[in-house]
């Protein structure tokens, strides 16, 4: 099971979860990122995501390693759509388990973080009017 | 030389384009981007964008050789 993955299908939380368990593992923390139905007090119909997927698959295991390496954790695994997405989905969702909740709750946090920061994939926003547009935060 | 580029996002709609091979003199992705910049019209300065060569991230001094995929990234919002 690769430990970062983006995929064109639904995502199937209780079934990532499992790949968390381990026997030394006091408990998990995992995010869910949904698709919400406004974005700056525009409302917003759909969303499509687009990734350079070599790139967004290298950069993503990159962070994975680098949260066990931060933090004392059993597992991390991250899974994002691409694709069309409807109001509602599941676009990302990030899980960690630890010995500890500290650390799992940290890393959670970080790993998410990082995500958004570093891998390239693109969200385009579908609003009510019939415009559209690719977001570029901070540019 | 010959240098295959990817586009993505606002980039690939301004390009009209997802992909293109060019023949360039340009002999770094900052010579690139200067010259894809000015024929497509890209909003972003290069301090906004982040470069990969061959799939991997790469510096804008990197020396580029014939063949080789370069992709200009604009700032990334998954999640």
């Amino acid at each position: 099971m690769k430990r970062f993955e983006l995929r064109d299908a639904p995502i199937d939380a209780a079934a990532e979860r499992s790949g968390l368990e381990h026997p030394a593992a006091g408990g998990c923390v995992t995010f869910e990122g949904w698709v919400r139905d406004h974005n700056d007090a525009r409302a917003v119909t759909r969303l499509d995501y687009q990734a350079y997927g070599p790139l967004a698959e290298k950069e993503g295991a990159a962070i994975l390693d680098e949260a066990c390496g931060r933090f004392e954790l059993r597992a991390a695994r991250c899974v994002h759509r691409v694709g069309a997405l409807a109001i509602g989905e599941m676009a990302v969702w990030v899980g960690v388990s630890a010995d500890h909740r500290d650390a799992a709750f940290a890393a959670c946090r970080w790993i998410i973080d990082e995500v958004k920061r570093r891998v390239p994939i693109w969200k385009n926003e579908h609003y009510a009017d019939g415009e559209s547009g690719w977001l570029h935060p901070s540019a | 030389m010959k240098i295959k580029l990817l586009y993505f996002a606002s980039l690939a709609d301004r390009a009209g384009r997802s992909a293109e091979t060019r023949d360039t003199s340009a002999n770094t992705p900052q010579d690139l981007y200067a010259e894809v910049a000015r024929e497509h019209a890209f909003e972003f300065s290069p301090a906004h964008v982040r470069v990969a060569v061959n799939g991997a991230l790469a510096g804008w001094d990197r020396p580029l050789a014939d063949g080789d995929e370069v992709v200009f990234l604009p700032p990334v919002s998954g999640g």
